[in-house]
């Protein structure tokens, strides 16, 4: 069992005649279109434009930071600053990073079908999207929110005067675009597979989306019904939340995290889908241990709704509880362990090579790995308690969102951008902004385990002098970030026009989806294919080549 | 893997005396520490072996060397190996962790009690002998002290990193916290839960002083009324004493050391008087109402601010006999108009070893009128 790479000739190489792209001109046929493939874009231009915004309010942030004086901007803004940032990056970056742009366009490729099970929902989630995003870009021009993105009782609803119903609206109709996206992702996973395509056939990023798809619709409902409450809470005042009215402001904490946990691997489980692709494509080997990592996901998304109360174990909740939490949480690191072992095993024996995807999946598991390590100090009961609410967390939380899925997402854009696009992204300028970032990550958020563990708390505008040395390592860090995150934004627009053409299969990857041209047809494929191979199945894909006249484009 | 303990104990030293580490000054604090480099060591094994893999493969078998990638279903055995060894250290850190929690969250039984009242954006602590601070707290080292703080807001959290404990400090109920400070010095104080606009100003100092100076220091800061009689004078004041007058026939409980004992509700449950139970009581007294008594307390829900709360507490948690009830109640019938402030402080021994304990400070001698009051000296051991 050997494989040979042969790239194909990107010389020969031409732009389809018929694609996507230009099977309909004008703004309407983008914006009432029902083609996933145009809706991912839309994500892709919306998620983008916000990803922008949200980086912009953590560079004002970093910035005040430098001087341990709350010289830069008033308490109040920067309360504002850290709460919009974290909403933004939250809500309208990270939970459709990968699966509303990436998974949107391929999964339906994947799995061998001409779209999403339902296209009209699809785009119904898309308008929810940017209603949810309106709300809170309303509730930022006339004034912002200070919340903190966890809405926190009864902070959010006595105790501040800002657009607090605004912002926790916009959450909540965004929330119902997430829940549109798991539905239909699960429909077209489990309906419109082609003949042929098995449950064990699917690649990895199918099962990780699968997972992720289910906690969206099961643990956003959640976020939903808590929202309203505080917005209830906040106008008529029916005290749940409220102690001097009988409520419990603990029970808050409750419901919002059994959302706000789930969602973490909402936002990391499809990144691990698109490591796993992206690892054996350039190693040009099959994953190591399927089943394991297929099912690893699954684990992670069973295990990840058990784990809540680990946000509040110095909340006064029993110790007991806190026992049985801080076990389940220890439980739900192993598969994440597994993910890591098994992607590094598939690098053994292949034959690998190091494009700009394949530095960011490098990028990413070593972050994640400490990520999901500090993970490990946090879920540790009495670990927890000196490390809760300090910069220690935003480290870690940095380290497995930022480090881990933000990585995976650039990794996944590259990967399928000369899928999307039709064109390559110019490579060794992306090779430079993925080493960048990494650096620059390193440099930004590794000082703040340490001046977490020194005891700096987090959301603090002003700091003690003897801190200072490290938070001006970490913003110096975000400076170096921010431009390995600007680069792409520069190239990859740029690409477009002048990007080599990049073929059907540029990486000779096996997913169905490099199999037809690129960029697709708005129906993907011609004649409904059949599966009849494993998945990653590199010896189907050199016999295929072989025997095929070369029709590159 | 064999480490020499006195090559331990330099690595230890030099670390925790490095800036990459807050000052250790609690009991607590080594443990921490300790259990700190345990993970910070695992994390590291782990980060070098994917470390290992991930740049050993990539150099091994990188497509200039291998040219032809073999294809490997994958193997049960490794994939077991790699489930198990994680699975198992990571058990390690459960128990360990677990422990260190207990250990910090389970309240000594005999330590002394100071309480801590948060709201945006200060820190208020009462000593039991009436000395109040704000955005600071004054401790004798060793000497186990715990916290039992409340909110009068929004959540909070008390956190003083130099003793590796924080906890949240939660509007509507008690939470403690305890800790024995092991060094004199100034520690920060922070408020670590985001509480509005000026959270990060939510600060102070925790001095952490030796018994001697703690009682040099607390006797003049005292206020003049321990927390117990501010108690008693509010007991008197809002009637309490004309039902839980201790008398066989009295409508209320009896309350003469009630606290710590388990207690037989009418709805058949048992409940252990503490802190917590007794304000909610004097909240929602109908939810709670002990067995063998008519539900007919009112409540006294935004009657009596927490510091309030706090006094009647305290004076509770102290009552050894009704004899003082009574009293209060005759000077009370006697004079109403004086209320409880013309009690006299006759009996009512004190019944801890607080140092500072004032409740039977001055036998026979009348007592003050509040904050004028001169300094009492509060310094009486038992």
């Amino acid at each position: 069992m050997s494989t040979i790479v042969t790239l194909p000739d990107q010389e020969t190489a031409r732009l389809p005649k018929l694609s996507y792209l230009n099977s309909e001109y004008g703004l309407k046929s983008w914006l009432l279109t029902g083609d996933h493939k145009r809706i991912a874009m839309l994500y892709l231009f919306s998620i983008t434009f916000f990803f922008f915004i949200g980086g912009a309010f953590a560079g004002l942030i970093r910035l005040e930071l430098l001087t341990p004086l709350p010289d830069l901007v008033a308490s109040d803004t920067y309360n504002k600053l850290f709460t919009m940032h974290g909403v933004i990056m939250i809500f309208l970056f990270l939970v459709p990073s990968v699966p509303a742009t990436v998974g949107n366009f391929v999964i339906p490729i994947m799995v061998g079908a001409k779209d999403l099970a339902f296209p009209k929902i699809n785009l119904l989630s898309w308008y929810l999207y940017v209603a949810g995003a309106t709300f809170l870009v309303f509730a930022l021009v006339t004034g912002g929110v200070d919340t903190g993105w966890t809405f926190t009782t009864p902070l959010s609803t006595h105790y501040l005067n800002t657009h607090v119903i605004t912002a926790a609206m916009g959450v909540f109709i965004a929330g119902f675009s997430s829940i549109f996206t798991g539905l239909n992702f699960i429909v077209t996973i489990h309906r419109m597979r082609c003949p042929g395509m098995t449950w064990f056939r699917l690649p990895l990023f199918c099962w990780s989306n699968y997972a992720a798809s289910i906690l969206m619709v099961l643990g956003t409902p959640v976020l939903a019904i808590t929202l309203v409450l505080v917005m209830l809470e906040r106008t008529i005042g029916i005290g749940v939340f409220d102690p001097t009215k009988g409520g419990d402001p603990l029970l808050f904490q409750h419901l919002f995290w059994f959302y706000s946990h789930p969602a973490v691997y909402i936002m990391i489980l499809p990144g691990m889908g698109v490591i796993s692709e992206v690892i054996s494509t350039f190693s040009r080997k099959r994953v190591f241990g399927y089943t394991a990592v297929a099912f690893s996901s699954v684990a992670i998304a069973v295990f990840g709704f058990f784990v809540w109360a680990h946000h509040m174990f110095i909340m006064g909740v029993s110790n007991y509880s806190a026992l049985v939490f801080s076990l389940l949480t220890m439980l739900v690191a192993v598969p994440s362990a597994i993910k890591i072992f098994n992607w590094s095993a598939t690098l053994y024996k292949g034959s690998i090579t190091f494009e700009t995807p394949m530095l960011y999946a490098f990028g990413f598991m070593g972050l994640f790995t400490i990520g999901g390590l500090t993970g490990v100090f946090l879920g540790s009961l009495g670990m927890d308690i000196h490390l809760t609410e300090t910069y220690f967390i935003v480290a870690h939380f940095h380290f497995v969102m930022v480090g881990g899925m933000l990585m995976a997402y650039l990794s996944g854009v590259h990967f399928w951008w000369p899928k999307m696009t039709g064109r390559m992204y110019p490579e060794s300028m992306s090779q430079l902004s993925a080493v960048t970032t990494f650096i620059g990550f390193i440099l930004t958020f590794f000082p703040q385990f340490i001046v977490g563990y020194l005891g700096m708390p987090r959301r603090y505008h002003a700091y003690p002098p003897e801190f200072q040395v490290l938070n001006v390592l970490s913003t110096a860090g975000a400076t170096v970030l921010g431009i390995g995150y600007l680069l792409p934004m520069l190239y990859m627009p740029w690409s477009l026009k002048y990007g080599k053409i990049a073929g059907s299969n540029p990486w000779q990857a096996t997913g169905l989806e490099w199999q037809i041209q690129s960029p697709p047809l708005t129906e993907n494929f011609v004649d409904i294919p059949i599966m009849d191979h494993e998945a990653y199945d590199y010896d189907w894909l050199a016999h295929q080549t072989e025997h095929e006249v070369t029709t590159v484009g | 893997m064999h480490i020499s303990p006195v090559l331990w104990q330099f690595l230890v030293r030099w670390l925790t005396n490095s800036a990459l580490f807050p000052p250790e000054a609690s009991a607590i604090s080594p443990q921490m520490d300790a259990f700190y480099f345990f993970l910070c060591a695992i994390s590291a094994v782990g980060l070098i072996a994917v470390g290992i893999l991930v740049f050993g493969f990539s150099i091994m078998y990188r497509k200039e060397k291998n040219p032809v990638a073999t294809q490997i279903e994958g193997s049960t055995l490794l994939e077991a190996t790699w489930t198990i060894i994680p699975l198992a250290l990571f058990m390690i850190c459960f128990v360990w962790g677990a422990l260190l929690y207990f250990r910090i969250y389970d309240p000594p039984t005999n330590a002394m009690n100071i309480y801590i009242v948060g709201k945006q954006w200060m820190w208020k602590a009462e000593h039991p002998g009436g000395q109040h601070e704000i955005d600071s707290l004054h401790i004798p080292i060793n000497r186990q002290v715990q916290l039992t703080m409340i909110s009068m807001d929004v959540f909070h959290s008390f956190s003083i990193p130099a003793f590796r404990v924080k906890r949240e400090v939660i509007p509507g109920r008690y939470s403690t916290v305890w800790f024995e400070a092991t060094a004199t010095g100034t520690y920060h104080l922070f408020c670590t839960q985001y509480c509005g606009t000026d959270h990060s100003a939510m600060i102070g100092e925790i001095v952490a002083m030796t018994p001697e100076d703690y009682q040099k220091w607390a006797s003049g800061s005292t206020s003049g009324a321990s927390l117990a009689q501010n108690g008693e004078r509010l007991f008197a004041s809002l009637g309490c004493n004309s039902c839980h007058s201790g008398e066989a026939t009295a409508r209320g409980p009896n309350l003469a050391q009630v606290y710590g004992s388990q207690l037989q509700l009418v709805d058949g449950s048992t409940v252990t008087a503490n802190d917590a139970f007794l304000r909610e009581t004097i909240l929602n007294p109908s939810t709670r109402v002990t067995a063998g008594y008519a539900p007919i307390m009112p409540t006294y829900q935004g009657q009596v601010s927490e510091e309030g709360l706090i006094d009647l507490v305290e004076y509770i948690k102290n009552l050894n006999s009704n004899y003082r009830i009574q009293q209060t109640l005759t000077a009370s019938q006697l004079s109403p108009g004086q209320g409880g402030a013309s009690t006299s402080g006759s009996s009512s021994p004190a019944m801890n070893d607080r140092p500072q304990q004032t409740l039977g400070a001055g036998q026979g001698r009348p007592a003050k009128a509040g904050k004028t009051a001169p300094s009492v000296p509060g310094t009486v051991n038992q």
